[in-house]
Formats: C-alpha cells, sequence, structure tokens
C-alpha cells in the first residue's frame, strides 16, 4: 500500500482525533542547567550550550534515538557526542505524516523524518546565523554555523548557547537551504549508537525501571479468556499478605496493590476471582480458522478488491491450472519487557511514565478511562524493552492509570511474562488462495490471490466493515510480471483479540506469494531464482535485490551433502529486499545456516543501524517460521511463557551477510520486511532439500515427517 | 533481615527470606540493571553472579544467598573503567532495545572468567539461555570472542 493510503486512512479514525496537544515540554531528564530556548520543537539550546535533540519516535530496538537526532544534527551542524537526546512529549508537532498520529511503528521513523528533521535541523542553523549577523551588523551569507559556534569575519565567534535568546525570537524560516546529499558529513555515517553506553552499564532506563516518590506496585489478575469480565471476588486472602495495601476493580480486572511487587504477585496470588468468561471461551484455533474458510468460500462475503485487475483472469487461455493455499497461525509479540506502566493519579493531574510507541493514544485512552481530558494527563516515554508492535496497545496504560486513581498514589503496574503471553493482541490467523494459469512452457498467463483474514484496523481504529484495510493488502500484489492478475481481500472476524506485529501483512502476503512462486517454478521445471528473473524484465529495483543476494549467496554452486538454498524477494515499506536462505533438515529439525539479504532501500541514514535491523528481523522472523505461534483452547491462549512459547537462541542463530544498495532514491522502512521474507525463503530451502512443500509456518517436525 | 555482599559491599535486605533476588536487587537495593523478563528462568534477563557462577535471580530466593557474594551488572565495569566486555559491545554497537543485555553480559563475563578462548559451540552453550528478541546473537558473538581476544592479550 502506499503512504498516502495509509495516512488518509488513519486521518479518518480516532486516532488522528485523539489528544492534540499544543506546544512543547522538555523531559526532565534533558533538561539544562542554564536557561533554555527552543528555536523549534526539534531543537532546544541552553545558553550553557547543552543542546538537546528530540527524537519524536520511541527507541524499542530500532535506533531512532541515534538516526532522528542524525538528521537533525547534519544541518544544525553540530557534534553527535555533544548533544543530549530526549524523547519527545505528546504533541501535534510530532505526528508521524506516514501514520496521521504520533506513533512508533510500521518502519516509518526515517521516512516521515527524512526531510522534516533535515528542515528542522536548517531551520535553527538559519535563525542562529541569522541573530550573529544582527549581532554583528553583517550579512548571514558572510557567517558559517559550524561544531556548535558560528563565527564570521574578523574572527567574530559566538557559540549556539549564546545566540540562543536571540534566535529563538526570530521567525522560523519555512523553506531553509538543506544540504546536497553529497556534502553529508552525518548522514550515510556508521555513527555509534548513542544509547548503547547506558545500556551497556545498565544504566538505561525502561519503563519497568520508573520509580516514583511513595510509589506502590501491582499486579493484576485478568480473565484467563480474553473480554472475560469479573463476576466476583474475594479479596480476604490477598489482603492477609503482608504489605498488601488494597486490592481494586478496575474494568480489566482486579488488581492486587502492595509496597512491593513481589508483595502484590503473593497478594494476586491469593486472590479468587469468579469470571463471566463471555463468548469467546468457545474459540479455539481450529474454529476460528474454519471460520476463516467459510468466510473465504461463502458467496455472500464481501470481496474487497486489493488494487485494480491487470488483463481479465476469467479469460486469459491457459494450458493448466495451478492452486495453492497457504495458512498462518496466531503469533504473539512477546517483547522481552513485560508489558508495564507507571502512572501518579496527582489529583487529577496524571503523570504517566512507561515504554509506548503511542504517546497520543496513550493520553487519549487515558483520558477518556479516567473522564479527563487529554491535555490533563502528562506521558513520558522511557526505552520500550521491544515494541514489535506491542507497545502501540494502550491496555496496560489506562490499567496503571486507573489503579493509580483507585488508590489515590503512584503505582507501578507490572505484568507477568504468562500475562503477557496469554493477553496478547496476536498476529490474525491468514488463509491466502493462489491460483495460476500457466502455458505449456509453465509461464504463468493468469493469477488469482485471494487473501481471507482479520481486520486489525477495524479492532484498533474503527475502521469501517467491508472497507479495504490497506494493511492487510500489504504485499499481496507482487512484483512480477503476469498478463491478468487478481486480488482480492475477504475480512472475517472472528472475535479474537488482533494486533500489528512486526511486518504486519507482509509476512502472510509475502509467504503466500513467495512460496506460490517457487511451485509454478518446480511446475516449470525451471530454477527458482532464473524463474522469478523472467518475470521480472521491467522491474530493475526488484532484479537488482534478487540478484545480488543470489550472487553473495552463492545461488546455483555446489552445497555441502544434506543442505539446500531457498529464495524470496519482496517489496515493503518502500524497501525492496531479496533473501536466500541456506538451511539442513536433522530427524525433521530444520537449521538455518545462513541468510544472505540484499536490500534496497533508498537513501540511509546510518548502514550500521539498519545492518542490525536486517539482523533483527530475520531472528525475529526465524522465530515464526521454526519456532513458536500461538494456539487457543477454550478460549485460553495455550502458551504461557517462553517454555511454550519457544523463541530463537544463539544456537539456532544463523550467518547473516548483507548486500545493500547504494541509493539516492526516498529512504524506505528496514525495520521489518525482512520478518517477512524469511519465512518464505526458508520454506522454499525446506522443499529444495526434502521434496516437502510446508504451506504453512511454523515449520515443524510433523510437517516433515 | 538477609545480609550478603552485593558488589563488593555488605547489605542487608529487610524483604521476607523467599523474595525472588531479582526483586530485593530491583526495589529494595535499587540496582536496575538487573531485568525481569521471564519469571522462570527461561530468559536469562535477571543473570547475576552468586559466588561467581551465573544464576537467575528470579529463582533464587533472597534466603539463599545469606551469606553469599552476589554481583551484578552494575559492577561489572564503569564508562572509565568498561570490562573488555562491554568494550566490545560498544565497539560492535550490541544492543538495540538493549533488555537483555545486561544478562548477556552477566552470561558473557562467566564465561570468559573459565574459558578465554571459546568455541561457537561453548558460546552457543554459555549464552543459549539468554533470549534476545531483537535478535542480536550475531554481534553478541562477534563481541564475545572481540573480548576474549582483548582479555588473552592480557
Amino acid at each position: 500500500m502506499t503512504n498516502t493510503n495509509r495516512r488518509n486512512f488513519l486521518k479518518g479514525t480516532g486516532a488522528a482525533a485523539g489528544g492534540l496537544m499544543l506546544g512543547v515540554a522538555l523531559p526532565e531528564s534533558a533538561k539544562a542547567a542554564g536557561t533554555l530556548y527552543t528555536p523549534n520543537a526539534w531543537v532546544h539550546i541552553a545558553d550553557d550550550n547543552t543542546i538537546t535533540l528530540l527524537s519524536a519516535r520511541s527507541e524499542m530496538g530500532q535506533g531512532v534515538y541515534t538516526s532522528m537526532p542524525m538528521l537533525i544534527a547534519e544541518e544544525l551542524n553540530v557534534d553527535l557526542k555533544k548533544i543530549k537526546v530526549a524523547i519527545a512529549p505528546p504533541g501535534a508537532v510530532y505526528t508521524n505524516a506516514l501514520l496521521g498520529a504520533q506513533i512508533t511503528g510500521g518502519s516509518t521513523s526515517v521516512r516521515d523524518g527524512w526531510e522534516k528533521l533535515r528542515v528542522a535541523g536548517a531551520q535553527v542553523r538559519e535563525m542562529l546565523v541569522a541573530a550573529a549577523a544582527t549581532r554583528w551588523n553583517t550579512t548571514p551569507d558572510k557567517l558559517t554555523a559550524a561544531n556548535g559556534v558560528v563565527t564570521g569575519p574578523g574572527g567574530k565567534r559566538a557559540t549556539y548557547g549564546a545566540l540562543a535568546a536571540d534566535a529563538s525570537k526570530l521567525k522560523v524560516p519555512e523553506k531553509p537551504k538543506l544540504k546536497d546529499p553529497k556534502d553529508f558529513t552525518i548522514v550515510g555515517k556508521r555513527i555509534k549508537r548513542l544509547d548503547t553506553p547506558a545500556k551497556v552499564f545498565g544504566t538505561a532506563e525502561f519503563g519497568i525501571d520508573v520509580v516514583m516518590p511513595g510509589m506502590l506496585y501491582a499486579s493484576l489478575e485478568q480473565c484467563p479468556v480474553l473480554g472475560g469480565k469479573v463476576k466476583s471476588f474475594d479479596a480476604a486472602k490477598a489482603k492477609a499478605v503482608a504489605g498488601v495495601v488494597d486490592v481494586v476493580q478496575i474494568p480489566d480486572g482486579v488488581a492486587v496493590v502492595a509496597k512491593s511487587y513481589w508483595q502484590a504477585k503473593k497478594g494476586r496470588d491469593a486472590l479468587k476471582v469468579e469470571w463471566d468468561e463471555g463468548p469467546a471461551a468457545a474459540f479455539s484455533s481450529a474454529s476460528m480458522m474454519e471460520g476463516i474458510r467459510k468466510a473465504s468460500a461463502d458467496p455472500a462475503s464481501k470481496v474487497i478488491p486489493i488494487g485494480k485487475p491487470v488483463g481479465d483472469v476469467s479469460k486469459a487461455a491457459s494450458a493448466k491450472t495451478i492452486k495453492a493455499e497457504y495458512t498462518l497461525p496466531h503469533q504473539a509479540h512477546a517483547p522481552l519487557e513485560p508489558q508495564n506502566f507507571t502512572a501518579d493519579w496527582n489529583n487529577g493531574k496524571p503523570v504517566l511514565i512507561g515504554p509506548t510507541q503511542f504517546q497520543q493514544g496513550a493520553q487519549g485512552a487515558a483520558a477518556a478511562a479516567l473522564g479527563l481530558k487529554p491535555e490533563d494527563i502528562t506521558i513520558k516515554t522511557t526505552f520500550l524493552g521491544g515494541g514489535f508492535g506491542r507497545k502501540l496497545e494502550l491496555d496496560f496504560v489506562t490499567q496503571a492509570a486507573q489503579i493509580s486513581k483507585a488508590v489515590g498514589k503512584p503505582v507501578k503496574l507490572i505484568w507477568t511474562r504468562e500475562d503477557d503471553m496469554t493477553h496478547d493482541f496476536y498476529r490474525p490467523q491468514a488463509l491466502n488462495q493462489l491460483e495460476a494459469g500457466v502455458d505449456a512452457a509453465g509461464n504463468p498467463v493468469s493469477l488469482k490471490h485471494k487473501v481471507t483474514s482479520q481486520s486489525v484496523t477495524q479492532r484498533a481504529f474503527g475502521l469501517p466493515k467491508d472497507t479495504l484495510d490497506p494493511f492487510m493488502a500489504e504485499a499481496a500484489v507482487a512484483a512480477y510480471e503476469i498478463p491478468n492478475t487478481q486480488h482480492d481481500l475477504v475480512i472475517h472476524d472472528t472475535g479474537h483479540r488482533v494486533g500489528y506485529w512486526r511486518a504486519v501483512s507482509h509476512n502472510m502476503n509475502a509467504f503466500a506469494n513467495e512460496s506460490f512462486m517457487d511451485e509454478l517454478a518446480k511446475n516449470a521445471g525451471k530454477d527458482p531464482y532464473e524463474f522469478r528473473m523472467g518475470l521480472l524484465k521491467n522491474k530493475p529495483r526488484f532484479a537488482n535485490v534478487l540478484k545480488l543476494a543470489a550472487e553473495k549467496a552463492g545461488w546455483g554452486k555446489p552445497l555441502a551433502a544434506g543442505r539446500a538454498r531457498g529464495i524470496a524477494l519482496m517489496e515493503g515499506y518502500d524497501t525492496y529486499m531479496a533473501q536466500v536462505a541456506e538451511v539442513s533438515v536433522t530427524n525433521g529439525k530444520v537449521k538455518v545456516h545462513r541468510v544472505t539479504v540484499a536490500a534496497d532501500m533508498g537513501h540511509i541514514v546510518n548502514p550500521d543501524i539498519v545492518e542490525a535491523q536486517i539482523q533483527s528481523s530475520v531472528n525475529f522472523g526465524l522465530t515464526a517460521a521454526l519456532k513458536s505461534s500461538i494456539t487457543i483452547e477454550k478460549g485460553r491462549v495455550q502458551q504461557t511463557n517462553f517454555d511454550t512459547f519457544e523463541v530463537l537462541r544463539m544456537d539456532e542463530s544463523p550467518a547473516i551477510d548483507i548486500v545493500l544498495v547504494k541509493s539516492t532514491e526516498k529512504p524506505g522502512g528496514i525495520g521489518e520486511p525482512g520478518t517477512a521474507v524469511i519465512g518464505p525463503a526458508v520454506a522454499n530451502a525446506v522443499a529444495a532439500l526434502t521434496g516437502k512443500r510446508v504451506r504453512t509456518l511454523p515449520i515443524t517436525r510433523k510437517d516433515l515427517a | 533481615m538477609t545480609s550478603f555482599t552485593l558488589n563488593g559491599k555488605k547489605v542487608t535486605a529487610a524483604s521476607e527470606p523467599d523474595t525472588p533476588l531479582l526483586w530485593v536487587i530491583r526495589d529494595e537495593l535499587n540496582l536496575k540493571g538487573t531485568k525481569f523478563g521471564c519469571g522462570i528462568a527461561q530468559c536469562g534477563a535477571c543473570t547475576i553472579h552468586v559466588d561467581g557462577v551465573p544464576a537467575r535471580a528470579c529463582q533464587t530466593e533472597l534466603k539463599s544467598v545469606a551469606g553469599k557474594t552476589v554481583k551484578t551488572v552494575e559492577a561489572l565495569g564503569t564508562p572509565a573503567k568498561p570490562h573488555p566486555l562491554q568494550a566490545a559491545w560498544m565497539k560492535f554497537d550490541v544492543p538495540q532495545c538493549g533488555y537483555c543485555q545486561s544478562g548477556q553480559l552477566m552470561a558473557a563475563s562467566a564465561l570468559l572468567a573459565k574459558n578465554k578462548n571459546p568455541t561457537d559451540a561453548q558460546i552457543d552453550e554459555a549464552m543459549s539461555g539468554n533470549i534476545c528478541r531483537c535478535g542480536t546473537y550475531p554481534r553478541v558473538r562477534a563481541a564475545i570472542k572481540d573480548a576474549a581476544a582483548t582479555i588473552r592479550k592480557g
């Protein structure tokens, strides 16, 4: 889907309407000793020369704490080693133009900030220079701004701090002059991450580390069936536990509040709650997938076109028809930092501190839950111990706020891992049905692809029923040049709670498209790489990354006995990516030895962070490809912790080779595409090695028995 | 009251003796570097050393460390004098979200304390109890090897 689609879409929903805050408040951590000046919302300069650059995006590992300031610093001409970074508070100025709200997600941070942040830096530079020109009675063209100092004729010199007061009184220039990218000294360089030292010495503050004076701790018992409500509860035994201060009911469950976390947890273990489990108690993974299949087959289901059909699939003459169905299961985000938030009711002017990907949503949701206005609520963002889409959700934020209000004191709510695993917003199940007509040589003349799945956007942002959820269309239309194609979507609400999971629907759609492409190649008796190349004659960016990945991986060259390679290709988030996975199978267990990734993502802000994100997204995808999924029985999630929801570990982590294309195209996102491409690359390698085509993930021993 | 040595200092904790050491360290003694990830010794985010041996603080009761020596990431090194692993972690920019990294560093430092030249298989064995959901494993491995080389050079 295009950026415009996403933006326009979210503009029409509650996301954009919530909490429009004006003005800028600087987080405590970034306050300087001197008097502070704020020429614009991104740059704060104190007269003691402390410069703070704001990141409007949350740092959850993807590197924005470094890449966002890099874009500002490039034009402001300051040394990154001498600045501070703060995560921005909620504010309309910080809206992510690609998503229509102050959200960190969708691999949008650099794409949204690429121009905006350089302009922000250049504006302040021009204001500082203008202030110096006035002070020295000269013109801006005679002055230079570098390394935090403006210099002028005759050795005149003033630090940014010394000019900040004058500069901040000036009108902000609308169209400051930006550098030619060939003159960049920061952007495009392997700059060290600014958050690494704190994360190595154990001093980085995550949500779970927040301390407020007089703070209590809460542990919340929620219904084992999602959506269930409290019928009644007996708090007598919980209250008898040493340290327990109070037991309070909130809409999502019953919270035990104590002087320490462990006392709260012990109190919770002693709590007795009767639940009204609600209709979800009847759900199982099998019944929900059956519902998806029925919706796909039901002539009464609304069929929503994805993109425009090409040619006419009903009239294409073919020698043979090939059909295949692919399914993917629910997945959990499972960020390593369990959900938590710290809230101080503060007599109706609440202060909420914690890990969120959605400041504006946190403010709006807390306001709604507490019966306040968004501007009554202060939100401060800590480092996030992983996000992956889970911390876009606001349940744990409102819970903390409600508990603090109920007890009238600051409270830190900490979920257990079991709470997290069983109360996630899960990646939806999906059914992808593909049908190709091929000619006598096996070349596709027509392709039909029908996606049936559940809409996260209906749940999260109130998307009207039977309208296209653009997130569900991601990567559904592949690059291949086929004369007749048609792509359709059927949206089916299983009733289960679903959320945006790293790479969202790219996962399902690329898995189906790229697995099917290998099936077509096999039918044609062609090499999967050559077969794809033959369908990419006018798609240079796709063809280029496919070629680069194949070359780097030694595609076609002999491998050690018992190994095979698989290849896959996708565009997502404006990034073109191909991967080659090299696998072996021992006693039905797949091992991925090496993954080769080629990516063309346009302009790159920091190649080292890009490589880190590719390593990360591949490994994240491997958990879903080989290790775990979420299953539901009687409305209960069966996986409760990392013993039953196994994630990739060091001994299973492959070597990852990366080729980055040098490009001056507009930047693409890189946090997510790798997660979607690794699944089909592995499935294709397994099929090449064993002859078994597994049309679902994760690939388990059972599939290869 | 339970007394033990924490990062070289004698401390006395008032928490109930069956409290997991993790919460004593974090909330009573206010050292936040040791993290809570799973509570069942599956993820390694809470890895500390008890008498030099890596242990999961979420499954270590306070009473079990009475009289013992406990070390957390806060005592591994300082910005002025980083442990070779911390220096390597910075050289390779290992952390992403960073939440697991204290545990990774404590597991790795226990490995290098007894083996200054670990093979890939030995790194796998020592580190596979530590989950990184961001998947920083390639850099963790590279940084361990780099730090091991630094230590061997003395």
